[in-house]
């Protein structure tokens, strides 16, 4: 259930940067979320739901950008088999997370300005 | 648009800010990792499910710890009660309860609080136990070196399948029960396999808390780690006061991330010999960390294991031996070159406690100071 907590950051996050920007209003979010986030979507859509109300984002519509996650070799580059061992086999190097797969961010805020 | 009237064009602008959604929890992490890394203490984050063994895989390193003179200290959180912390304080391990209410995990503002007003500096090995959870506590970094996972052979050879964010995140896996394993249907080689599809660099040590096998592997995996970090003649004071929360808000002086660079070294690789071949084989792992290693993370973990070598030309089954059994083996003799690292020189010169500091010590249980052996 951390996805109140990270609800929570995205939320003050958005604030922050629209009493920065002195927004009138913030017409949407957007997100990105990776399968190996250890976030899971839906409960984070949920918990905006119910945490956006009676802050600035209360209309904002929330965009979540899923990615599904991937491995592979560092040095050629080659793809890890979904569901392999991590570890290429003609290289016998350590798999590496690709970029995204992991990824728990902020991508972008529309906000109205004066 | 206009509001007063609602004339003119609304002016909508995208913000793009590609920004991790726990910047500020990172920052509040990398001031953490500042105060341990300037104090000379390893922190650990350990993690796994409730009753997977963590305070029991504590409890049974504090014997070991003591033979080596180390100075153990712990925060241990659970939702309610502080009875783990008994737990390890009986067992000789200085240690506070950190309750967390309703929140699943830690976060590094919560175990930053936890440090005011516990010995943590005194340390020479810091755990942190985290709340027992296989989910959320993985994306928190708490500023640790690194990521134990405790995962107990009763749970089932495919919880690693189950649970991948978490064992993406570990340095280390205890396999622990082990005791157990005559006694019950698993095959810890089905385990190790499981873990090596979620884990890219997979290193396990089996334990059993309870009968001490493999605590010694353990222990010399912590050696390891703590070889390369130095402890400061006089430690810096920590002048935050309590509930201060200056790193959340990003302002005045909270970006430690370079602050402090690099203070782990690898010098290491050559320092350990490998149980099972003798000490004169290459190191072809060597080039992993010659470039790429993440200083901000405890990823630099380095491995140099058995594991490595033994997947060479041998496919997949390779996987399946304990990595950690052979390859942990402690460093019993020095360098060939016969010459201590600097930072060793350093640390020895500068002892402990700093001057001027008496050795006071409020837990009877606790050792008067004393040269580190090696």
């Amino acid at each position: 259930m951390h996805e109140y907590s990270l609800v929570q950051a995205l939320v003050t996050r958005v604030e922050e940067e629209a009493r920065r920007r002195g927004a009138l209003a913030v017409h949407r979010l957007s997100v990105r979320v990776g399968e190996l986030a250890g976030v899971d979507a839906e409960l984070f859509r949920t918990a905006y739901q119910t945490f956006r109300a009676g802050t600035i984002c209360e209309n904002a519509p929330l965009d979540v950008k899923q990615v599904a996650a991937t491995w592979s070799c560092p040095r050629c580059d080659g793809p890890i088999p979904r569901g392999a061992i991590l570890r290429c086999a003609a290289c016998d190097q350590p798999a590496r997370l690709d970029e995204g797969s992991d990824a728990l961010m902020l991508d972008g805020i529309e906000m109205e300005v004066p | 648009m206009c509001t007063t009237c609602g004339c003119g064009d609304p002016e909508i602008v995208p913000v793009e800010l590609h920004e991790k959604i726990l910047a500020g929890n990172d920052r509040a992490a990398r001031h953490n990792r500042e105060h341990f890394l300037e104090a000379g203490v390893l922190a650990l984050n350990l993690m796994g499910s409730p009753g997977a063994g963590k305070t029991a895989v504590l409890e049974a390193t504090a014997k070991a710890a003591a033979a080596k003179g180390w100075r153990l200290g712990a925060v241990s959180a659970d939702l309610a009660t502080d009875n783990d912390a008994v737990r390890l304080e009986r067992a000789g391990i200085p240690s506070k309860a950190i309750t967390t209410g309703q929140a699943c995990h830690l976060d590094a503002e919560l175990v930053h609080r936890s440090l005011h007003g516990f010995p943590w500096q005194e340390t020479d090995v810091f755990f942190i136990e985290n709340v027992g959870n296989l989910v959320c506590p993985a994306i928190y970094d708490l500023g640790q070196r690194a990521n134990v996972v405790v995962l107990s052979v009763t749970e089932g050879e495919d919880k690693p399948l189950k649970y991948p964010v978490m064992f993406k995140v570990a340095d280390l896996v205890l396999l622990t029960k082990c005791d157990l394993v005559p006694h019950l249907d698993v095959d810890l080689a089905k385990v190790h396999d499981a873990i090596a599809r979620v884990m890219p660099r997979p290193r396990v040590v089996e334990v059993s808390a309870r009968t001490g096998a493999g605590i010694d592997r353990w222990v010399a995996w912590l050696e390891e780690l703590r070889r390369p970090i130095t402890r400061p003649a006089v430690p810096r004071p920590h002048t935050h006061s309590a509930g201060e929360s200056a790193h959340r808000d990003g302002s005045g002086g909270t970006d430690h991330a370079a602050a402090h660079p690099h203070a782990h070294e690898h010098e290491h690789v050559h320092e350990h010999v490998h149980a099972h071949g003798g000490t004169a084989h290459s190191h072809p792992h060597a080039h992993e960390h010659a470039h790429g290693h993440r200083h901000d993370s405890a990823g630099d973990v380095h491995e140099h294991g058995l594991g490595m070598h033994a997947h060479a030309g041998d496919g997949e089954r390779s996987h399946d031996h304990a990595h950690a059994s052979a390859a942990r083996t402690p460093a019993p003799i020095r360098r060939a070159t016969g010459r201590a690292p600097l930072e060793r020189k350093v640390k020895r010169s500068s002892g402990r406690p700093a001057p001027g500091k008496p050795p006071a010590r409020k837990k009877a249980a606790r050792k008067p100071p004393r040269a580190r052996r090696r």
